[in-house]
């Protein structure tokens, strides 16, 4: 298996020769922030394709095709459009928090997607209570999210940032329970050791089996909740409020919802593959060695961004299936069903992790 | 051949070889009708009973009262069983003064009588409102007091309905109005009053103006509206939200107001054709089928049977274009992108069928007076009966994709309940009526063209809610395609268009028409003085009553279903503005 | 020097558009004074992406709307353009295509949403209704051309226009956005329509804020 500290660590020792410790340190800091916002501006575009050409598919159509061959440069485009449109100011708003809005949007979905463990030795952040921070950071994006809503001056945007908190707060309840299941199981909260562990002993999915599964579904679920994606897409349903809570952002402040809203999809997607499909842990069967040996073979950021992929594509699907919800459903199905549904699950794994019934 | 003694049933359809229909050219003499080729009879559907050709068979005799007993009358003609304010024409007849015809109808049987008041006063007109007896009389006298400045006493909120409330003067009155006194590009942005205006008679005989406002101080308004995408158009409700509750709405119509009926009035009697398409432009067949066949019916003219047979499958085919719009916007409006393609996936197939015959897609231009158009192309007859079987496929994949979705039934069942005497008291019709166990299928209780002669099913449900109106546009697709396909191989031969004479004068009278067009009766009133022009033409818009039951409709409920029940109670707005 | 030519996009040969000559003209009129080597490539980069994320103002006032909608539904797909994505906020969308009739109680709104849409805005005008006044040019309360409210780009006729048409006129919208200059004319500052108004308004609401 390729262990990325092979890279690394000889890098860092080369760094430290050459400029001294502290000085090497910084240099690796940029590094990795350079290499972090140019993945995550990859990222973005590749979602941002992947998303118009799967929904052509579902709809019958055929999608973005005349912007180079099969409209892969379309998402340039875009973009290129995005950064060189006028920026509003608007009178009578809180000039200072509208603007600062997106950017606590942006550094949030930035921040978690750092804690995404991209191979073994390849994870930009990563503490022993990862989990916990992963938990933290990303509840900063709502308020980017409401003071967004608030600074606008518009009812509409008040109205769907109002919608918002409410989602978003209610749904990390159960993305936290169902994370704790997970952890009662691994016993770890480092996202490291917890890929470690299932290239070890298997994915949790399998471990956990029949109370992993159900947490599975619940974490798809109040994830993309957490995305503010449909059928949870209320905060900005266009045909009610418009645009919502960014309804009056133009040019790049609006292409950063627009990216942060893409790449939440990724990191909630990635934590699915970290906590229950082994993150970077190649497919194994126990019992058929020669599988195995070729599964191994295959470098562990594919089995990563295949898996995430995976997870994304479940989301897309939805996404593109199910008519949205109402205010009220939403706050139901979290506070019945999802919450004590995952506070049984979390006894229940509990009771399999102290009776041995984990594989 | 002659046309009575072809006496098959039409409940059987015999398909027939497409090649042998030939009917490019309309043959001119019937006799000599007879299709050579074919080896067998074609099946044509039976003429029920050879009318008489009596003159203005559609013609309303109102009954006159004074405007002193017209409140009254009325009451006591509500508590004989007219319950439906079917149309409220106001009228300026010059000399006579400015009064005003109320259509007024039987909910169950349909029979319909009209009264007619003219005002006293000609400069300034009063009358009573009575907005007490009909809820929708609310709309139907604003719009009447937007057009002739007719004062309707003790009416709650009496503004402007259409045009802005700074307009100067009412367009309609046939003098004493300047066009120039108002800008053809307004400046400023319109000033909207949070006053509603109340007019009552002061004992000595004068009127009092009384002015209340509509929203308080410290209440929470949001516009929805006019540019917004799930009110279909440019629509402005002025919502009062307690939280996510929506507690009142105030709609704000006018935005595309054109004044299509008081062009009209400056156009010959063909000429006024070329503008129904643009109404209802979900239901130009039937817009426009209503018109002809109201001068038509005011001409004495017979149009022959294949005529009638063709435009009823146009109607049809229009209603089943229409039903698919609407379940796409409404998917589109509840988030369910992807039903909304499919949707109009299916459409463009009966646009298609369309196009052949007409040439146009939407703008359709068909029906004409004494007749269509055009024959039907070739190939019509084949493309229908291709595509009657694909939408019977994809209506199943309608239910699964969206009707049988849980979050889709628990966003429609129960929201937005209209009982039943409220749409009759909204004269809300089509649908949205029927979904509400309201049996008000002119097809079925006023039958016109070749309704009669055909079997299908008055779809009706009694929830209700929103989810019934929906359930119901998706069973009427079904029963269009039912009717279509009994009618589809039983064309009869004859002429696509009476020879009409050159200028189209109608008798001295009133005259009122009316079908079931997609969103419910589109009625048409003419009012004639004998002229090449009408002196006056009104439509009952199908659109406006099914507005004027959004606040009783959506009070209580959230935004959200707002937009479920807007969708479902299916408005199109360039057919309330007019 | 002048290194712009013809504006060329993919789908169509420049030959085969009608109406090039107000095109050329529109280029010779931006080249006059030359344009720079490395402006005129930034500019040229610009104007490819711009010309190619066109997002619609999602805005319908009549018939044209509903081709609007079957234009982005799946028989003539405009989101094989990169138009596909129609905002509904006019802060996020790049061209206003009026679909359908103005009168005269809508003219101050579009002229509103117009105003609120951020540079550059491209505004077309769909439907003989939009062009002229249409079939409703003698009516009393309709706006005989939206050109009188807001400047267009581009007219596409037809009462209402088929979506090839619609999809025809894009394709000139893109054509002309290909010829822009970025740097120095385009993005200009306009004069603020409201600034007098709200700036008025502004000031008695603080000193409204200062009495209490």
């Amino acid at each position: 298996m390729f262990d990325f500290s092979d890279v690394t660590t000889p890098l860092h020792a080369f760094l430290s020769r050459l400029l001294g410790e502290s000085l090497a340190v910084v240099t690796e800091c940029v590094l990795v922030a350079v290499a972090l916002i140019s993945i995550y501006a990859v990222f973005a575009m590749i979602m941002i394709y992947a998303e118009r050409k799967v929904c052509a598919a579902f709809q019958c159509r055929i999608g973005p095709d005349r912007v180079g061959k099969w409209g892969w440069l379309q998402v340039i485009s875009d973009v290129l459009k995005m950064m060189t449109k006028e920026v509003i100011n608007l009178r009578q708003t809180d000039r200072f928090l509208h603007r600062i809005a997106p950017f606590l949007v942006v550094t949030a979905s930035m921040t978690t997607f750092a804690c995404l463990p991209w191979n073994k030795g390849a994870q930009i952040i990563d503490f022993n209570v990862g989990v916990f921070f992963f938990l933290a950071v990303g509840s900063v994006g709502v308020v980017g999210i409401l003071l967004a809503g608030w600074s606008s001056n518009n009812k509409y945007s008040l109205i769907g940032a109002m919608r918002s908190g409410a989602q978003i707060i209610s749904y990390e309840l159960s993305i936290g329970m169902v994370m704790l299941t997970m952890i009662c199981l691994t016993g770890t909260m480092s996202f490291s050791e917890i890929c470690q562990q299932q290239a070890d002993l298997g994915w949790n999915i399998f471990r956990g089996h029949i109370i992993a599964l159900p947490a599975f579904i619940i974490y798809l679920i109040a994830g993309n909740a957490e995305c503010n994606r449909g059928p949870f897409d209320l905060p900005e349903s266009e045909s009610e409020l418009t645009a919502g809570y960014h309804t009056e952002y133009s040019g790049m402040d609006f292409g950063y919802y627009y990216l942060a809203e893409y790449l939440n999809i990724v990191v909630c997607a990635g934590i699915a593959a970290t906590i229950f499909l082994g993150g970077w842990a190649p497919f194994v069967v126990p019992g058929l060695d020669g599988f195995n040996e070729v599964m191994s073979m295959i470098p562990g950021f594919v089995w990563f961004v295949g898996k995430t992929f995976f997870v994304i594509g479940l989301l897309l699907w939805q996404r593109w299936t199910f008519p949205r919800l109402r205010i009220d459903q939403i706050l139901t199905l979290e506070w019945k069903y999802l919450i004590p549904i995952s506070m049984t699950l979390l006894i229940g794994m509990a009771l399999l992790v102290s009776f041995g019934l984990t594989f | 051949m002659e046309e009575n003694e072809k006496s098959i049933c039409p409940e059987t359809p015999q398909p027939q070889p497409v090649q042998e229909e030939k009917k490019e050219t309309a043959p001119t003499d019937k006799s000599t009708s007879q299709p050579t080729a074919a080896p067998t009879p074609k099946p044509a559907a039976p003429r029920p009973t050879p009318p008489p050709a009596s003159p203005a068979k559609n013609e309303i005799k109102p009954e006159v009262v004074t405007p002193e007993e017209l409140h009254e009358r009325l009451a006591h003609l509500k508590a004989e069983g007219y319950s439906l304010l079917e149309n409220l024409t106001g009228t300026d007849w010059g000399e006579e003064g400015m009064g005003v015809v109320y259509s007024l109808t039987n909910p169950e049987t349909f029979d319909m009588t009209h009264v007619k008041v003219i005002a006293a006063d000609k400069e300034t007109p009063y009358l009573d409102s009575v907005t007490d007896l009909w809820d929708i009389a609310n709309f139907y006298e604003r719009e009447v007091y937007d057009f002739y400045g007719i004062i309707f006493l003790n009416h709650p909120d009496l503004r402007r309905l259409f045009l802005r409330e700074d307009w100067v003067g009412h367009p309609f009155r046939k003098n004493g109005y300047e066009e120039s006194n108002n800008p053809e590009i307004a400046e400023t942005d319109e000033p909207i009053s949070d006053l509603a205006v109340k007019y009552t008679l002061t004992p000595d005989g004068k009127l009092h103006k009384e002015e209340t406002p509509l929203f308080a101080e410290e209440d929470y308004v949001i516009n929805l509206g006019p540019q917004h995408p799930s009110t279909h158009g440019v629509l402005h409700f002025r919502t009062r939200l307690e939280g996510e509750i929506i507690t009142k709405i105030d709609p704000h119509l006018g935005y595309i107001h054109r004044g299509i009926e008081k062009i009209s009035e400056e156009l010959t009697y063909p000429q006024t054709l070329a503008l129904t398409d643009r109404m209802d432009y979900l239901g130009a067949m039937q817009n426009r089928h209503a018109l002809c066949m109201c001068i038509e019916q005011a001409l004495g003219v017979e149009v022959s049977d294949r005529v009638q047979v063709i435009r009823t499958i146009m109607d049809e085919l229009q209603r089943i274009d229409s039903h698919l719009l609407f379940f796409s916007c409404l998917c589109q409006d509840l988030g369910a992108t992807t039903s909304f393609l499919y949707g109009f996936r299916d459409r463009e197939k009966v646009l298609d069928i369309f196009e052949e015959t007409c040439g146009g897609r939407l703008i359709l231009n068909y029906n004409m007076i004494g007749g269509l158009a055009y024959d039907i192309h070739p190939n019509f007859q084949r493309r229908v009966k291709e595509f009657i079987p694909m939408m019977r496929k994809n209506l199943k994949e309608y239910d699964d994709i969206f009707t049988g979705n849980v979050i889709f039934q628990n966003r429609s069942k129960g929201v937005g309940i209209l009982s039943k005497e409220q749409v009759i008291s909204f004269g809300c019709t089509g649908g949205t009526g029927r979904a509400s166990g309201w049996h008000n299928d002119l097809r079925k209780h006023r039958p016109y063209a070749a309704y009669d002669r055909v079997e299908f099913k008055e779809v009706v449900r009694t929830e209700g809610d929103s989810f019934a109106r929906y359930m119901i546009r998706l069973d009427e697709i079904r029963e269009s395609l039912h009717i279509i396909e009994q009618l589809i191989d039983n064309i009869p031969e004859g002429k696509i268009a009476e020879k009409m004479k050159p200028v189209l004068k109608l008798p001295v009278g009133s005259y009122y028409s009316a079908v079931e067009g997609s969103r419910g009766i589109l009625g048409v009133h003419i009012e004639s003085k004998g002229d090449k022009m009408p002196y006056r033409l009104h439509y009952r818009a199908t659109g406006l009553p099914l507005v004027a039951v959004m606040d009783t409709a959506c009070t209580g409920y959230m935004i959200a279903d707002l937009i479920a029940i807007g969708g479902t109670i299916d408005y199109v707005v360039p057919d309330i503005d007019r | 020097m002048a290194i712009k030519k013809n504006p060329i996009i993919d789908n169509i040969p420049h030959e085969e558009f009608q109406d090039n000559e107000t095109l050329e003209k529109l280029v010779e009129e931006l080249n006059q004074n030359g344009v720079g080597v490395v402006v005129g490539a930034l500019d040229k980069l610009i104007d490819w992406g711009r010309s190619n994320s066109l997002w619609p103002l999602t805005f319908a006032t009549s018939c044209c709307g509903i081709e609007f909608m079957a234009v982005a539904a799946a028989r003539y797909d405009m989101a094989r353009f990169g138009f596909e994505i129609t905002r509904n906020s006019p802060r996020q969308a790049d061209v206003i295509l009026v679909n359908g009739t103005i009168t005269t109680k809508m003219a101050p709104v579009l002229k509103r949403l117009y105003n609120q849409m951020a540079d550059p805005k491209y505004v077309v005008a769909i439907g003989g209704c939009a062009i002229s006044g249409g079939p409703f040019t003698k009516s009393y309360h309709v706006v005989k051309g939206v050109d009188k409210i807001i400047p267009v780009d581009v007219y596409v006729p037809g009462c209402p226009p088929r979506p090839e048409a619609f999809l025809y006129g894009m394709m000139q919208l893109q054509r002309k956005v290909r010829v822009e200059n970025f740097f120095g004319t385009v993005n200009r500052k306009e004069q603020d329509p409201y600034k007098e108004k709200m700036d008025e308004q502004y000031v008695e609401l603080l000193k409204q804020q200062e009495e209490a």
